[in-house]
C-alpha cells in the first residue's frame, strides 16, 4: 500500500532527522524522505500537522499472555516491534514453539514479535536450549527471563555456546541468594514498613559476576532491567574497559522510586525492586548518557487478583505497553532532553541490542514501521483513563502527554 | 521523607475529618490521638477495679478477632478487653480454614462483611495486610467497619506500642527528657517500630537501638534513632529499657550464632541493668526468654514493670476499642 | 412554677447552702455523696463539708454508660471513675448541677450498680431546667428554671473554690 504522511515533524534519531519532512511509504518499506518519488500516488494520505512521525516504537520486553489483545494494545501505543520473553507456557525452548508464535503473531498482522529463546531447557538453569534451532527458528537472543542460575559452571557454558554463534545473551543482574527473600528495596521505606530488603549488592554482585563470565567466553551480553546508580556505575567501567556489554532500564524505574510503596501499595511492587530516589536520578542519567542503551515496557498484565494481596503476597510488576510512549516523553521533558535523544532509545538503540539494523529508523528502504504522535496535548492518569492499568497504579494523577494518532507496522496502516 | 510521605499521602488510619476511623500503626498517628487514647484508657484502668468489669460502651457490637498468624496470648487480651466493654466476640480461626482452602484474604473479609461486624482485630503474618484491608472496606463502602491491627508481619504492633508509651508515661510522666533503649531483634520487631514510632510522636529526649548488626535494620539514624553494638554504652543512664523477644528461629545460627553467646552481649543482667539510671523501669512485650534476652533476677526483680504492662494492655485495648467503636 | 432565666444569674453559693439544709434532716451516718463530673463534683464537694459527711466523696463519669455513644462517639476526655467506699448496701445521694433530659443521671445509676447494689439512691440537683425525656425527678432541688432553645446553664468555680452560674451556647446544628 503506498501511504503518505505529510506535515509532520519528523524525528529520525538514527539519521539525525529532527524537522518538517514528508515521509512516503510503498511496499512495506521507506520509500522516500521529504519528496515524494516521481508518479507516487498515495492510497491512504496521513496528515500529521501538529504531530511528531518518528520509527515505530520497539520494546525490549513485554510478556504477551494473550497475544491478540497485548498485541493489539503495542501497535494502538505506537509499538511496532516487541521482543516477548521465554518465560512463555510452555517455555520457548522448541524451534517449533517460537515459529508458531511468529506465524500466530504476522496472521494477526499487528505488532511485530521478535522473541527471545530460553537460554537453558525449560529455564532451569541447567542443560543447554537448542540455541542454534531457536536462532533459526526467530529469536534474536536467549534469556533466563526472571529464572535465576544458581549453577555458575552451567551458565558459564551456556554463554560459551551462545558465544559459539555470537548470539547474545540477555540476564537479569540480581544474585538469587541475595535477593530471594526480599520484597521491597532494601532501604528507609522497608526499615520504615517492615518489608525484607532486596540489598543494592544483588545487583552490583550479579553484574560483576556477568560482566566477568561475558569476558571470559566472549558472548555478548545483555543486562535486562537495572535498578542501581551502583550498577549503572559498573556497566560504565565496564563499557570503558571495552566490555561488549549493553543493558536497559523500565520505564517505571526512570518514574518512581521506594517512596511510591506508600502505605503497601501493591502496585509499586516490581521486579527488580524500585529504588531510592538517588537510584532513579542515576538511571535516568545513564539512560540519557546512553551507558543505558535502551528504556522498554517490561510490560506484565495480570489479574487484579494478583495486587488484591498484601505487598508481600503480590503479583511483580505492571502493564506498561500504554505507558511506554509517555513515560519517555516525560524524561525528556523534565530532564530537558531533545525528543531525538529520548526517541532513540526506544527506536533506534532498541534495534541495536537486537541486532536489527532494518528497524528502527525511517532511511530509505528501511521497514516501515512509522508512529505518529501528539506530543503537545496533556492528559491526566486516572483508573477511568486507564481501566487496564488499574486502580492503584503509583502514577495515578501524573499528567502525561503522548496521545497515538496513526500507526504504519509493516508498511500497514493499522 | 518520611514526613512528606504522610502528608502527601492520606493517611489511611484517620477519617476526612481526621477521626481515628481503624488503628494501624502507631505511625502517622497524630499526637493528640495518642494522648486521648491514653487518658481514655486511665479511665479504663478503673473499670478493671471494679466488682462488675464491665461497661456498655460496646454493647450489641461484634468484634471479629481475625488472628491469620496464631497467637493466644495477644487474642486473648483483645477478647477480654472487648468483653469488658460489653461486645460480643467472634474469635476466627482462619489460619487453619478458610485460607487453608485457597480463599483469598479479600474473600474472607467480604464474608465477614456479611455478617454485621462492627470491628475486625487482624493479626496477619505479611506487613501491610490490615492496611489492605482497611482501602478494600472503603472502597466497598463499608466505613462502619473498624480494622484494628493486632500485629503484621515485622511491621506495627500499634495496641503494644501504646501500652507501651501507658506504661512509660505511668512511672516517668513526662517524655521531653527520658533516654529509652530497646535492645534485641529490631529487625524483625513489630513491636519496636511501633514503639518508636511513638516515641517520636511524644517528643522522648533520646532513642537508642541495641543490638548486632544482623538484626538491626538499616536507616535507623533516619528515624531518630541512636544505634549502639555494645549494650553497656547504650544503656548507660538510660529511663526505661524494653527488652525484646528472640525468637527461636533467629538462634539457628544463620543471623546469631547461639542463644548464649547472645545472652553473653545482649541479655539483661542486674549488672548491665545498673548502668542504666537507678529508678530505671525495664519492660518486655512478653512472652519472655529467661536467660535468653533476661534474666530471671531482673525479669523478676523491682525495676521490671513487665506484668503492670499487661494490664495497661487491656485497659489500652479498651481505649482503642471504645473510641473507634464511638467514629 | 419554672422562672425564665433572670437577668441576673443568681448566687450559687446560696443555692449551695439552701440546697445542704435541704439535704441535712434526711442524711444517714452511712450516707455516702457521689458527684457527677464535673459540676455535679464540685457541689458534692461542697455539700460535703456543710453537711459534715463522714465519708469521702465519689466521682463518676458517664461517658461509658452514656445513650448517645452512637451518635457522639466517645468524649474525648474521659476521666476515671472514683468511688472510694463499699457501694454495697448504701445509702446514696447522687448529686449534679443541673438536670435536663434525665439521660445523664440514669447512665449514673447503671454505672453505680456496677459497684454494687446501694440500699438507697436519691438524686440532688441545683438547677432543674426540665424538658425530661426519662421518668427521672429529683428528690432536692433548689432552681427551676426555664431556657430557650440553644441556651446552656453551666456551673463555673473559681480557683478560690467558689461557684458560680454562667450562661452558655450549645448549638446542635
Amino acid at each position: 500500500m503506498n501511504i503518505s504522511i505529510k506535515n509532520g515533524r519528523l524525528i529520525d534519531p538514527k539519521n539525525g532527522i529532527d524537522t518538517r519532512q514528508d515521509l512516503f511509504i510503498a511496499d512495506g518499506r521507506i520509500a522516500a524522505v521529504g519528496q515524494a518519488p516521481a508518479g507516487f500516488v498515495p492510497e491512504r494520505e496521513i496528515d500529521a500537522a501538529g504531530y511528531v512521525v518518528c520509527p515505530g516504537l520497539i520494546d525490549l520486553s513485554a510478556r504477551l499472555p494473550s497475544l491478540e489483545a497485548e498485541l493489539a494494545c503495542a501497535a494502538a501505543n505506537g509499538i511496532t516491534t516487541v521482543v516477548c520473553p521465554p518465560d512463555t507456557r510452555p517455555v520457548l525452548d522448541e524451534p517449533s514453539l517460537v515459529e508458531r508464535l511468529i506465524q500466530r503473531a504476522e496472521a494477526l498482522g499487528l505488532a511485530r514479535v521478535l522473541p527471545l529463546g530460553a537460554l537453558t531447557k525449560g529455564l532451569q538453569g541447567q542443560t543447554l536450549a537448542s540455541m542454534a534451532g531457536l536462532a533459526s527458528a526467530g529469536c534474536v537472543a536467549f534469556s533466563q527471563a526472571s529464572q535465576p542460575v544458581t549453577d555458575l559452571q552451567s551458565l558459564y557454558r551456556a554463554m560459551q555456546y551462545a558465544a559459539t554463534y555470537d548470539f547474545a545473551v540477555w540476564l537479569r543482574p540480581q544474585d538469587y541468594q541475595l535477593a530471594k527473600d526480599g520484597v521491597a528495596h532494601d532501604g528507609e521505606m522497608a526499615a520504615r514498613l517492615g518489608l525484607a530488603g532486596i540489598p543494592v549488592a544483588a545487583e552490583t554482585v550479579a553484574i560483576a559476576t556477568l560482566i566477568e563470565l561475558a569476558k571470559s567466553t566472549g558472548v555478548r551480553l545483555h543486562l535486562m532491567r537495572l535498578s542501581s546508580a551502583a550498577g549503572v556505575a559498573m556497566v560504565r567501567e565496564a563499557k570503558a574497559r571495552g566490555v561488549a556489554v549493553s543493558c536497559d532500564v523500565a520505564a517505571h524505574h526512570l518514574h518512581l522510586a521506594e517512596e511510591d510503596i506508600g502505605y503497601f501499595n501493591a502496585q509499586a511492587r516490581f521486579d527488580p525492586p524500585l529504588r531510592s530516589v538517588a537510584d532513579r536520578a542515576a538511571l535516568r542519567f545513564g539512560l540519557a548518557e546512553g551507558v543505558i542503551q535502551a528504556v522498554c515496557s517490561d510490560h506484565t498484565p495480570m489479574e487484579a487478583d494478583g495486587k488484591q494481596v498484601p505487598f508481600g503476597e503480590a503479583e511483580v510488576g505492571a502493564r506498561g505497553l500504554e505507558l511506554l510512549l509517555p513515560l519517555v516523553l516525560a524524561w525528556a521533558r523534565e530532564d530537558g532532553l531533545s525528543l531525538g535523544t529520548a526517541l532513540a532509545r526506544v527506536t533506534s538503540d532498541a534495534a541495536a541490542v537486537i541486532g536489527r539494523s532494518d528497524l528502527g529508523h525511517l532511511a530509505v528502504g528501511a521497514v516501515a514501521d512509522v508512529c505518529v504522535f501528539d506530543a503537545e496535548t496533556e492528559w491526566t492518569i486516572t483508573p477511568d483513563a486507564f481501566t487496564s492499568v488499574g486502580r492503584n497504579s503509583p502514577l495515578a494523577g501524573r499528567t502525561m502527554s503522548g496521545r497515538i494518532q496513526a500507526v504504519v507496522a509493516g508498511g500497514r496502516l493499522l | 521523607m518520611a514526613e512528606m510521605l504522610t502528608q502527601s499521602r492520606l493517611n489511611p488510619q484517620l477519617d476526612a475529618e481526621g477521626k481515628l476511623q481503624h488503628l494501624l500503626s502507631t505511625e502517622g498517628l497524630p499526637l493528640p490521638v495518642i494522648t486521648q487514647i491514653l487518658d481514655t484508657a486511665e479511665s479504663f484502668l478503673e473499670v478493671s477495679d471494679r466488682d462488675v468489669k464491665k461497661v456498655p460502651l460496646l454493647r450489641g457490637k461484634s468484634v471479629f478477632n481475625l488472628f491469620f498468624e496464631n497467637s493466644t496470648r495477644t487474642r486473648t487480651t483483645f477478647e477480654i478487653a472487648a468483653k469488658r466493654l460489653s461486645a460480643d466476640v467472634i474469635n476466627l480461626d482462619v489460619s487453619r480454614s478458610s485460607t487453608a482452602k485457597g480463599e483469598t484474604l479479600l474473600d474472607t473479609i467480604d464474608n465477614l462483611c456479611s455478617m454485621h461486624a462492627d470491628m475486625f482485630v487482624v493479626r496477619h503474618a505479611t506487613s501491610g495486610a490490615p492496611f489492605l484491608i482497611a482501602e478494600h472496606l472503603k472502597r466497598i463502602g463499608r466505613d462502619d467497619i473498624h480494622v484494628v491491627n493486632a500485629g503484621d508481619g515485622r511491621h506495627a504492633h500499634p495496641t503494644q506500642g501504646l501500652l507501651d508509651m501507658y506504661t512509660i508515661r505511668h512511672y516517668k510522666k513526662d517524655f521531653a527528657n527520658l533516654r529509652v533503649a530497646i535492645v534485641g531483634d529490631i529487625l524483625h520487631s513489630r513491636v519496636a517500630r511501633s514503639d518508636l514510632h511513638a516515641l517520636r510522636t511524644l517528643g522522648c529526649g533520646e532513642i537508642r537501638a541495641i543490638a548486632p548488626k544482623t538484626l538491626l535494620p538499616g536507616y535507623l539514624e533516619q528515624l531518630g534513632v541512636k544505634v549502639f553494638h555494645d549494650m553497656n554504652e547504650g544503656l548507660r543512664d538510660c529511663d526505661v529499657v524494653i527488652m525484646l523477644r528472640l525468637q527461636n528461629e533467629r538462634m539457628n545460627g544463620a543471623l546469631l550464632p547461639s542463644a548464649g553467646e547472645y545472652f553473653k552481649r545482649y541479655g539483661l543482667t542486674p549488672e548491665k541493668l545498673a548502668l542504666a539510671k537507678p529508678d530505671a523501669i525495664v519492660m518486655h512485650p512478653g512472652p519472655m526468654n529467661r536467660g535468653v534476652e533476661i534474666d530471671s533476677s531482673v525479669a523478676d526483680g523491682p525495676q521490671a514493670v513487665i506484668l503492670n504492662q499487661v494490664t495497661f494492655g487491656i485497659a489500652v485495648r479498651m481505649a482503642v476499642m471504645g473510641i473507634l467503636a464511638g467514629n | 412554677m419554672p422562672e425564665a432565666i433572670p437577668t441576673q444569674l443568681p448566687d450559687a453559693e446560696l443555692q449551695l447552702a439552701s440546697l445542704a439544709e435541704q439535704l441535712r434532716p434526711h442524711l444517714t451516718p452511712d450516707t455516702a455523696l457521689v458527684g457527677i463530673y464535673s459540676g455535679g463534683a464540685w457541689v458534692a464537694e461542697r455539700l460535703k463539708q456543710l453537711l459534715d459527711i463522714r465519708e469521702e466523696v465519689g466521682q463518676i463519669d458517664v461517658s461509658f454508660y452514656r445513650d448517645d455513644f452512637a451518635e457522639k462517639g466517645l468524649h474525648p476526655q474521659v476521666r476515671p471513675s472514683h468511688i472510694p467506699f463499699e457501694v454495697e448496701g448504701r445509702p446514696l445521694i447522687l448529686v449534679d448541677d443541673v438536670l435536663y433530659t434525665g439521660r445523664t443521671t440514669r447512665a449514673a445509676i447503671n454505672e453505680l450498680f456496677d459497684y454494687g447494689r446501694p440500699a438507697r439512691v436519691e438524686l440532688a440537683v441545683l438547677a432543674d431546667r426540665g424538658e425530661r425525656e426519662l421518668p427521672i425527678e429529683p428528690g432536692y432541688c433548689v432552681w427551676e428554671v426555664d431556657l430557650e432553645e440553644g441556651e446552656e446553664l453551666i456551673l463555673g468555680r473559681e480557683e478560690s473554690g467558689r461557684l458560680f452560674w454562667k450562661m452558655g451556647r450549645n448549638d446542635r446544628g
